[in-house]
């Protein structure tokens, strides 16, 4: 066994992402659309607004996720590059995780460099700790795309897939928003909370390529 | 021993008695447990006066939301592992039954949330969450399940979700647990409590019972419609080959 | 093997031998392409096995070329996943794809996505080829192509199982009716 076809279908996924010319900036795109909605639906009151702007940056991120995974393995299985990419001789856990590393760093990561401007938005003080947070939602989103990842495998071929996959994903991003908000909040238990941020974001990455390699071979079937 | 219960003609000839035996305990148990806690047992002011007595169906819908979840797990598991059709059977079998139990304990945790707590839903309790989380497992599985176009691929795909879902349980559970920890108020009541009376303690184990004998009722009987379905459809196809 | 609840085939033995080139026929529907993808490994047979002793190359009826990706770029990444240090461009200028080597598959016609997958089969020499109706959306120049490519494998000691719907314009070694 080589890295070579896992460097390979990392490379082509990063290349899809990237497709059409829009690249990070669709991504990006929805997610301030998303969190432009949120003042708008409760009021512009700053107090309020500061308390939830946090978990709304959560909450859309979990949303971009699941809007950009919806395509990543169904297109593969739709024009047979999943049938290739099944017979190249690497392990599917790895291929499907390189894919998915791909699209995180082509939407989530950008996602998450964007955020201390939206929390500016939203009334946050100008600090340090917004460099921080923009950390923990990168952290936080690589568990959002691996999770969303397997909903994506396993709905690879259902048509209106994207319904499927936030349902069968939402679950799986529960601890993530939990330990990801409590980080932010600054209350009591916030302290260890990116810790267990990172070890669940951990767990996702060890068990959630394994769920897609089998996921793949059930779609190629 | 998977061998020996793999076999469907031998679960049809044992559920042919074993299921009505259950429908008929169950309905035995669930009916004492009804009496005992509508007129028998004496009502706890403190755990919200008379609508404590959902207890008795709100604490075996939640012991069965647990339980079936669990058992889809492990169908499923056998399933994967050896491919015994009936370990698929069950899984399915299970997963509508098992969700409208989780939704029945959610429906009574809300009924009797509104007048001890003060309200339908309490996000703050870290039971009523996971219970809910619970539910979207069971809502994905079976949708997923739905959308597959063959019973192997609904099989596969089923088990994979399955399995998934069980093992980020604890930690579903555990970040639930943190949440609610640090949010909780003095107004939230445990219910269930070490040293609960037995006038309660007695009708609530009946009473669960009762439920879980009408739930192994139901999937058995849900699962012999299954393999006659399974059946008429491969002699519908065999059919269908002869001309 | 059994689809839903359709027996597709059962009790079916083939075997490949270098230099072998072996037909799959049968109506549509009759289980070629599921014939060949579980010899491909892709799909699991409800009974039975495939002993593969020798390193293959899959050509299905679906391309493997992404809609943005040029000829050009899909061998360049298939070679690289492959490790083959195939000349990339000798191998489109015998496939008859130096034209439009850079256009994105979406621009391409079906013949030319076509010519574009079995080219990946001269980046890497495998002794088995797998093939899916090879000569869908090709013109007379593309078929004569075909041709001449599994005439050389076999001459160099290679085997191809093809599942073909039409006239097949080599000889080949054996047929499968499914």
């Amino acid at each position: 066994m080589s890295a070579a076809p896992i460097l390979a279908a990392f490379r082509q996924s990063l290349g899809e992402a990237w497709a059409g010319g829009a690249g990070a900036l669709l991504p990006l795109g929805f997610l301030g659309g998303a969190s432009v909605l949120v003042p708008l639906g409760i009021g512009s009151d700053g107090e309020t607004l500061k308390a939830v702007g946090p978990g709304i940056i959560w909450v859309a991120l979990a949303l971009a996720s699941l809007v950009t995974l919806e395509r990543i393995f169904q297109s593969d299985a739709e024009d047979g590059t999943l049938d290739l990419w099944l017979q190249a001789g690497a392990p599917v856990s790895a291929i499907a995780a390189a894919k998915t590393l791909a699209h995180w760093l082509s939407a989530g990561l950008p996602l998450a460099l964007f955020s201390p401007l939206l929390a500016l938005m939203f009334q946050a003080e100008a600090s340090p700790a917004l460099l921080v947070n923009a950390g923990l939602y990168a952290l936080g989103s690589l568990a959002f795309f691996f999770w969303g990842g397997v909903g994506a495998a396993l709905s690879a071929t259902v048509r209106r897939g994207g319904l499927l996959i936030s349902l069968i994903a939402l679950p799986l991003y529960v601890p993530t928003a939990i330990f990801g908000a409590l980080a932010m909040s600054g209350g009591p238990g916030s302290a260890g909370a990116p810790l267990f941020l990172a070890a669940s974001t951990l767990f996702a990455c060890a068990v959630a390529p394994y769920a897609m390699a089998a996921a793949l071979r059930l779609a190629a079937d | 021993m998977w061998t020996y219960f793999a076999n469907p003609h031998k679960f049809l000839r044992l559920s042919d008695w074993l299921a009505p035996a259950f429908y008929a305990l169950g309905a035995a148990c669930i009916a004492y447990g009804i009496w005992q806690g509508l007129w028998v047992a004496p009502k706890d002011e403190y755990q919200g006066g008379d609508i404590m007595r959902v207890m008795f169906v709100h604490v075996p819908a939640a012991w069965l939301a647990m339980a079936s979840y669990s058992a889809l797990a492990i169908a499923s598991f056998v399933w994967f592992v050896w491919r015994h059709e009936l370990a698929d059977i069950a899984a399915k079998a299970i997963a509508p039954i098992g969700a409208v139990w989780t939704a029945l304990c959610l429906a009574t945790g809300s009924i009797w949330g509104k007048p001890t707590w003060g309200t339908w839903w309490q996000w703050d309790d870290a039971r009523m969450m996971s219970v809910l989380f619970l539910f979207f497992l069971f809502l994905g599985y079976m949708a997923l399940r739905a959308a597959m176009d063959t019973r192997q691929k609904a099989a596969r795909a089923g088990a994979i979700l399955a399995m998934v879902g069980a093992i980020n349980i604890p930690l579903i559970k555990f970040s639930v647990d943190l949440f609610t920890s640090l949010h909780q108020d003095a107004s939230v009541i445990t219910a269930d409590g070490p040293k609960m009376a037995a006038v309660y303690l007695t009708p609530l184990l009946v009473s669960a019972i009762g439920h879980s004998l009408l739930f192994g009722g139901l999937v058995m009987t849900s699962m012999r419609t299954e393999i006659r379905e399974r059946r008429i459809a491969r002699l519908r196809s065999r059919e269908l080959e002869a001309f | 093997m059994i689809r839903g609840e359709r027996v597709l085939f059962r009790e079916v033995s083939v075997a490949v031998r270098a230099g072998d080139a072996l037909l799959l026929r049968g109506a549509n529907g009759a289980g070629k392409t599921t014939l060949l993808r579980i010899l491909a490994g892709l799909t699991r047979p409800e009974a039975g096995r495939v002993t593969r002793e020798a390193a293959h190359h899959w050509v299905g009826h679906r391309e493997g070329l992404k809609p943005q990706e040029t000829p050009r770029e899909h061998l360049k990444l298939w070679a690289q996943a492959w490790g083959s240090g195939a000349e990339t461009d000798s191998v489109l200028t015998r496939m008859g794809l130096a034209r439009p080597a850079d256009v994105a598959g979406r621009y391409l016609s079906a013949g030319q996505r076509r010519r574009t997958a079995l080219a990946r089969l001269l980046l890497e020499d495998r002794p088995v080829w797998l093939l899916d109706e090879p000569y869908t959306a090709l013109d007379a120049d593309g078929r004569n192509l075909v041709d001449d490519l599994i005439a050389a494998h076999r001459a160099k000691g290679g085997a191809v199982v093809a599942a073909i719907h039409g006239e097949a314009g080599f000889a080949a070694s054996g047929d499968l009716t499914l």
